[in-house]
Formats: C-alpha cells, structure tokens, sequence
C-alpha cells in the first residue's frame, strides 16, 4: 500500500536533489539533509529560502513551521507505541504525512508496523532519489512535466474520502480547509495546515464524546 | 560553518523534537475518550488541510493550476472505481497532460 508513494517520493525527493544543488548546497549536503531531516515539505521551504538569498534564521524556521503538523500527528500516535520512551521517542520519527494517515485504524489508534514499514520504504526512496539529483540532476528533464507533484494531494484526497463516513467527519474536513484557505494568503507556509488541526477539537463536544463511550463499551472492553 | 550545515543541523533537532514531544509524553497510556474522539477527527482535518493547500496554494496565493485537475480528477477516480492507485495514476497523468497543453 505504501509502495506507490514511496516510488512517488522518490521522484519528487530527485526534484529536491536538483533545487537544492541550484540553491547551493553541495551533493553531499543534499543527500545529508534529506538522510538526516527526512521531511519533504520543510526541506523544499529551507532550500528555497537558502536559494533566494534568505538566512539560516529564516529557512529554519520555516521548516519548523512545515514540520509543526508532526506534533498533533505523533501526539495522535503516542499511545499505540509500545516501549520505553526512548524507543517512543525514535518510533515518533517514523511519522509521515502518508503512512501516518495509512496506519492510522480510524477508532484513534495506529498500526505501529504499518507506520514504520510504510516509513522505512520511504525513507530508502527519498534518500536515493535526493542523491541521484543531487548528483545527476542536470543530465535530467523537469519531473514536475510528468505531474508527479499531483499525487500527493491526490493521494491524501483519496485516503480523505475514506474517512468521511460521518457527517461530523465532513464537516470538520470542510472547516479544516476553510481554516487552511483562509490562511494561505496571511500566513507563512505551514501554518495553515497546523491550525486547521484545530478542527478536530469539534472532538470535544459531548456528543461526540459520548458516540467514543458508545463504540467502546460495545467492542466490550473500554481501552 | 556553512549556512547549509547550519539549516540542516538546526532543522534535523527541531524535527526530531517535535516528532518525540507526544510519543513520549503520551506512550503506553490508556486514551481518555476525549483524546480519542479528537484523534479520531484529525485525520480528515489534516488531510483536508493537506489536500486544499497542495492543491490551491502556490506560495501565499490561491489559485487553479494543472495539479488541481489532477488533483480533481484522481478523487473522482477514487469515488467511482475506489482504487487509490488509479487515483494517483489519473492525477500525475492529467496534471502532465494539462501542462503539456
């Protein structure tokens, strides 16, 4: 289920080899940045800014802002890891935005092998892709001409349909796009998606709460 | 130090933090139901934010591009046929034909 978007990342991760060769990163800082960072959308937003002449100060923190989806996504994880937290802490790394949204069961847990499994193939595409454009970029063509920058939002579309069984879970994936459109034009890059979290807190309501109970209590043994 | 070595070893802590923050503090509990009944909805939250602005934004603008064809076409693929791999396929494959236009 994975493999698609791991062969996808892959050609996107190539893209980001070439950006940032042309942003003035060396090869080999390249393939160390995807290696080590492995967080495509905030290495596109630091190398960018590096590219237009922007400091470290400002490509970093658009990158945390990029990457500050991950702490509702792996706070939303924490409590299907198993072990110490230190192993948590390095499991916590495993989380994408597509196997994030694979492993996720829809009744609030995830499935720890699916998210790493899913992971550890992408991380072996992003890193291979980064170096064969950090390396042999120039001698390629531009994959944005093979629509290939299109099957991540469509592949989030699809495994979105997917969770919109409920109505109160359409109506917070209307309210989280509302909130994320809204902010585009005013916010830096990032933060629409983290605020539009926020959505989720419709959660909270006593009727949602109790509809959790109910589905609980009729599995037989609340978790 | 170079300005690229700065950015990524800056970006590779900041990352990992953010990443062990929740599974650390919330690993090996039982979930209140709150925390599930939230959780449970921030998925299509997420993935809704995702979906608009890779499809709609470029940089701090809206707008309609050759990847939100795709991207349209790959969930109407999703919705009649339900396979995700005919979603992504249609979606590259219409967002290159629109460019190639």
């Amino acid at each position: 289920m994975g493999a698609p978007f791991a062969v996808a990342g892959g050609i996107l991760a190539l893209s980001f080899g070439i950006l940032a060769r042309e942003g003035g990163f060396s090869s080999l800082e390249a393939i160390a940045f995807s290696a080590i960072v492995f967080a495509g959308s905030a290495q596109f937003a630091a190398v960018s800014i590096v590219a237009a002449g922007g400091g470290a100060g400002a490509a970093i923190a658009a990158a945390t802002l990029m990457n500050s989806r991950f702490l509702p996504m792996s706070a939303s994880v924490g409590p299907s890891f198993r072990g110490g937290p230190l192993k948590r802490a390095a499991k916590g790394q495993t989380v994408i935005d597509a196997s994030w949204a694979l492993s996720s069961r829809g009744d609030g847990s995830f499935d720890e092998h699916m998210l790493i499994g899913a992971s550890a193939i992408a991380y072996c595409t992003w890193v291979g892709g980064t170096l064969v454009g950090a390396i042999w970029g120039d001698r390629l063509g531009d994959p944005t001409s093979l629509g290939l920058d299109a099957i991540f939002p469509a592949f989030f579309f699809g495994l979105l349909l997917n969770e919109l069984r409920s109505r109160r879970a359409r109506g917070v994936a209307a309210l989280g796009t509302a909130i994320a459109l809204a902010l585009v034009p005013i916010a830096p890059p990032g933060v629409p998606v983290l605020v539009a979290s926020l959505a989720s807190l419709v959660g909270l309501t006593k009727r949602a709460r109790s509809e959790v109970l109910e589905s609980e209590e009729a599995e037989g043994e609340p978790r | 130090m170079s300005t690229a070595a700065i950015v990524i070893a800056a970006c590779c802590a900041i990352t990992a933090a953010i990443k062990a923050i929740g599974p650390v503090a919330l690993g090996g509990r039982d979930l209140p139901t709150w925390f599930t009944s939230v959780v449970i909805l921030l998925s299509p939250a997420l993935l809704a934010a995702l979906v608009a602005t890779q499809a709609f934004a470029n940089g701090d603008h809206l707008g309609v591009g050759a990847d939100t064809a795709g991207v349209a076409a790959g969930g109407l693929a999703i919705w009649r046929t339900g396979s995700i791999i005919a979603c992504v396929v249609l979606a590259a494959a219409v967002t290159a034909g629109v460019r190639a236009l």
